[in-house]
């Protein structure tokens, strides 16, 4: 009952002050006491929490490691840009009858779009990695978010490499705090549930899970999908906000962004990625200036968290703890 | 756990209204000026030249007494050649710096990324070397001082058909706005005209293996060939161009202007055409004496960039100057209403389309030097 | 037909470059069981030193035949690589030895970002120029076939690398100490093999395999960058995956397998209707059809997953 209720009234509290504060019509006497600036890095942080939970969906629950996120994440992008730029006018003209609401509902649809466009492809991508593992799936996984960018480069209506730009800014902190309440609350339940007791059954050892009448091919599927969806509301949810999107922003470098953040959150924990991502976003402005620092940077606390402490910082204890290889 | 994540991120978003806008009246003793340029990465040599000038034209105009009595201060922010850096910096420069105008950027996907951000913002952007005239296109804030694509087209396409090269190939840079539009524009004065057009290859730029493009070009056997992209790649493809014998000339537009092309290519561009906004070999007294102030300045030489970056800024201070304040509306109109202005890269007028109508210079490479060659007015 | 000659020599030095890539792969794969992701950076290195290895060496050899100052750089290249490989091997790789390995794959991913922007602030973004090792010319062929001198150095010095490696594989103690330890390294160290020391050898060989690829590169496309690695590196693991992971053949017939058909792919776009910004995308398309449909490679020999 207690986090139900702590749920809704987060969300509904923070809706109300988002709106206040940033949303549209913009009421003269609160907007202007918001940095803009600070505006831009919370719902940079909103967007990459939705992103790690997502990818911890996959990656740390179901222990099957995606490397091509950023792929799910353009589909969203892309998808909803689709509505909102390219149908935009039209659509906002059937809409008219509603009045105000017709912007906010011609977002939830594109929304939507970019939610079940990427969930799709996850689908997609899910369905042939059911016969991989380990190296071999992040590989396949990192081949499919190259094959949908390249797919994207090559498409002229959707920008192509140039990109898409004039993307209508929708996204407010209002609509980025409630989807990631949302994402979390989702991911939190499902896996807490007894349904989700089968991810971690897969995680921890497959051929056991298999054999205890688990069917981790649903698992596997379910997990790749819903990871899926919630990459793509991030995407959908980052090109309303930036306005601009490219192939080149969802490569594999964005992909690495998200590992980060999962890993040093450790694989598994909802808090702890979620804390993780908002380090990582911090972290990311405060070396805006020194953009090859960044990565350095990123790099070295990957190498010396493997080596050190590779279930997180603030993991499942237990879950990621040195395993002896045998060979014999 | 969860409901721990969820009260924290609640507190977090909450503590909002607590964060006022840090009440930095902009410093009213100076002019803020933003310039984002391409310090690093793959273009880095546009941007460090086209900076060099806007510097140059700011400090001479500090050491002159600034503009209506106050120091104009540059904030210059680096976009690092990428996709999506631009719209952030300049984000920040519009909030966080408080700049009255922006300057920038050479390559066009750069600008046209900002300039929804400037037009939205009622911020003025002069963009110093954009040619894609698409840039403009965002709105009544947004100028450029330099010649447009469709010019610079028709212009390559004239002399293409001048000097008897009937069939040409094109190769175009897929991932570049300026690449696109300026095949595009040639394609369409040149087969207007009485051209044969053999065939078009793309790349991306950030490729290294053109052989496939132009073993397919070589079979078509063309006259000429367009390689409308930046010089990163043009150098290489010229080069595996000679070694697959392909020896015809090539043609560029003003993205070739780097001397990084002739590190790169070596003498297979000897011969080759591309066309430019000024030449350093023009005698006139303005232009030897921003050569010479330049050398001085920066050890190194000028190309049409650093002139280009001189003369948007140069352009920004008279607007300001006529305008009597810096306020986005007036600034914007008296932008708009710049006439003749005897700028390094020739008289620039900016026309109703807020585009600079200017002539252009078509340059040879010979010796590995660009050679002026000819003038092409509009 | 001319054109068609002429793209498979393309393919071929192409895919004579991926070949050298992939055997770093495969070898490293065969013993340590995992996929070095840092594998393509060491290419790039290998290209960057050369070029500086290349500018030090000039003053000193000035009227010295081409070829000598050449392979000079060639191999003080392989053995700069060599060195870094061992050096990255002993930091980061060996403290995991016992973890499982997607703990080690994401150490890899880390060592891959560090080096590629190490490079970034050492080397800049923007493309080098690498000098001309050896003025290249067009050597005629039968029926008006032009192969460019470069393209057949690289392949002939390629197969000359293969039948060392070969060499040293088969025929020495530490090549035989190479197979024990991929076929089991339990067994392998009761009799006697020094683990450590067998791998960092295959690090280094592998590394070495993986610079003369870069130099080779550089030579033929005259342009490096700190990235240059990236796509070359992922495509020479398909390369490997291709061939049979863990099988030295396996990698040199995946790396040409797949530079011919990419620049088939490319080269024919127009008639294949496949535009040429797909060439990327053939790599990762052969790696996920070859994993569903014979997932031990061409050369390799489906296993049976033991519980």
């Amino acid at each position: 009952m207690g986090i139900r209720f702590a749920f809704f009234i987060s969300l509904i509290a923070g809706a109300v002050v988002s709106y206040l504060f940033t949303g549209h019509p913009e009421p003269s006497w609160t907007v202007a006491q918001l940095d803009d600036y600070l505006l831009n890095i919370l719902i940079l942080m909103g967007i990459n929490v939705i992103l790690a939970v997502s990818l911890n969906v996959v990656n740390g629950h179901t222990g099957q490691f995606s490397l091509g996120h950023a792929g799910f994440m353009a589909v969203g992008a892309y998808a909803s840009a689709t509505i909102t730029l390219l149908a935009g006018k039209s659509l906002l003209g059937l809409l008219s009858p509603l009045g105000l609401m017709a912007q906010p509902c011609l977002f939830v649809t594109a929304l939507l779009v970019g939610g079940i466009s990427a969930a799709l492809a996850g689908l997609l991508v899910g369905i042939p990695s059911l016969r991989l593992r380990g190296d071999y799936l992040a590989i396949v996984t990192l081949g499919f978010g190259e094959i949908i960018r390249v797919v994207i480069n090559n498409t002229d209506t959707l920008g192509g490499a140039r990109g898409l730009s004039g993307v209508p800014p929708y996204t407010t902190l209002g609509w980025t705090f409630g989807i990631a309440v949302f994402a979390i609350y989702i991911v939190g339940t499902l896996v807490n549930s007894t349904y989700g007791r089968g991810f971690l059954a897969v995680r921890d050892d497959e051929i056991a899970a298999e054999a205890m009448g688990i069917n981790t091919t649903k698992y596997k599927v379910t997990a790749f999908t819903v990871g899926a969806f919630f990459a793509g509301l991030a995407g959908a949810l980052y090109a309303h906000f930036i306005g601009y999107i490219t192939p080149e922003g969802f490569n594999f470098l964005k992909s690495v962004d998200v590992v980060v953040m999962v890993i040093l959150g450790g694989m598994g924990s909802t808090a702890g990625v979620t804390v993780a991502a908002i380090a990582l976003t911090i972290l990311n402005e405060l070396l805006r200036q020194t953009e090859q620092y960044r990565m350095i940077i990123f790099a070295l606390i990957l190498i010396v968290l493997m080596i050190v402490r590779p279930q997180g910082l603030i993991g499942d204890i237990g879950k990621l703890l040195p395993r002896k290889k045998g060979g014999a | 756990m969860k409901r721990a994540t969820i009260f924290a991120l609640a507190t977090v978003f909450l503590a909002i209204p607590a964060c006022k806008k840090p009440q930095l009246a902009s410093d009213s003793s100076v002019i803020s000026v933003g310039e984002f340029a391409s310090m690093t990465g793959m273009t880095a040599s546009f941007g460090q030249k086209s900076h060099n000038g806007t510097l140059m034209a700011i400090e001479e105009l500090n050491a002159a007494g600034g503009v209506l009595g106050k120091k104009i201060k540059l904030t210059t922010e680096d976009d690092q050649s990428k996709a999506g850096e631009a719209a952030t910096v300049v984000r920040k420069m519009i909030s966080r710096d408080h700049v009255v105008a922006v300057l920038g950027e050479v390559a066009s996907s750069r600008s046209l990324e900002a300039a929804p951000i400037c037009q939205q913002a009622k911020i003025p952007m002069i963009s110093p070397a954009s040619t894609n005239p698409k840039v403009t296109e965002v709105g009544d804030y947004i100028f450029r001082v330099c010649f447009i694509d469709p010019f610079q087209g028709t212009v390559l396409a004239k002399y293409a058909l001048a000097k008897g090269w009937k069939r040409v190939a094109i190769l175009t840079d897929v991932k570049q706005d300026y690449s696109v539009g300026l095949s595009q524009f040639f394609k369409s004065y040149f087969v207007a005209n009485g051209g044969v057009l053999l065939g078009e290859q793309s790349y991306s730029s950030g490729d290294k293996d053109f052989k496939a493009q132009l073993t397919a070009i070589k079979s078509a056997q063309p006259d000429a060939v367009l390689a409308s992209g930046y010089y990163t790649e043009s150098g290489l493809i010229a080069r595996q161009a000679r070694e697959l014998e392909v020896n015809v000339p090539f043609l560029g537009g003003d993205g070739w202007d780097s001397p990084s092309l002739i590190e790169v290519a070596g003498k297979a561009m000897e011969g080759c055409v591309f066309s430019n906004h000024f030449s350093v070999e023009d005698s006139s007294p303005a232009i030897q004496e921003f050569l010479k102030k330049y050398r001085e300045r920066f050890k190194s030489e000028p190309d049409a960039m650093s002139a280009l970056g001189y003369d948007s800024a140069m352009i920004l201070a008279d607007a300001i100057k006529r305008a009597g304040t810096t306020d986005g509306e007036a600034l914007k109109n008296a932008i708009a209403q710049t006439k003749d202005f005897p700028g390094i890269t020739g008289k620039i007028t900016l026309n109703s389309d807020r585009n600079a109508s200017k002539s252009a210079v078509i340059l040879k490479i010979t010796d590995g030097k660009f050679r002026y060659v000819e003038t092409v007015t509009p | 037909m001319n054109e068609l000659f002429q793209q498979l020599i393309n393919g071929l030095s192409l895919g004579a470059i991926y070949a050298l890539i992939a055997l770093g792969y495969t070898m490293v794969y065969g013993v340590l069981r995992f996929i070095n992701f840092a594998h393509g950076d060491i290419f790039m290195l290998g290209a960057f030193s050369g070029l500086y290895l290349y500018n030090w060496i000039k003053p000193l050899t000035l009227g010295w035949p081409d070829m000598v100052v050449a392979v000079l750089v060639l191999f003080g290249a392989m053995g700069i690589a060599a060195i870094l490989g061992i050096v990255i091997e002993k930091l980061a790789y060996k403290p995991l030895r016992a973890r499982p390995r997607l703990t080690v794959l994401i150490t890899a991913i880390g060592v891959s970002l560090l080096l590629e922007y190490l490079g970034q602030l050492r080397f800049g973004a923007a493309p080098c120029a690498f000098p001309t090792l050896v003025e290249p010319h067009v050597i005629q062929g039968l029926g008006g076939l032009r192969v460019n001198s470069v393209q057949l150095t690289v392949v002939v010095v390629t197969l000359l690398l293969l039948l060392g490696l070969r060499y040293i594989v088969m025929k020495t103690r530490m090549g035989l100490a190479m197979r024990a330890l991929s076929l089991n390294p339990t067994a392998a160290a009761l009799m006697g093999v020094n683990t450590s020391v067998v791998i960092s050898f295959t690090f280094g060989l592998g590394s070495a395999l993986a610079a003369a690829g870069g130099v080779f590169y550089a030579s033929l496309y005259q342009a490096i960058d700190p990235f240059m690695g990236v796509l070359p590196g992922m495509k020479a693991f398909v390369a490997a995956v291709l061939g049979g992971i863990g099988i030295l053949s396996g990698a040199a017939l995946g790396g040409i397998l797949l530079g011919v058909l990419e620049t088939l792919v490319v080269g024919y776009s127009s008639f294949l209707g496949i535009p040429p910004g797909y060439r990327d995308a053939v790599a990762f398309v052969i790696l996920i059809l070859i994993l569903l449909f014979k997932p031990a490679g061409l050369l390799g020999k489906t296993q049976r997953e033991k519980v």
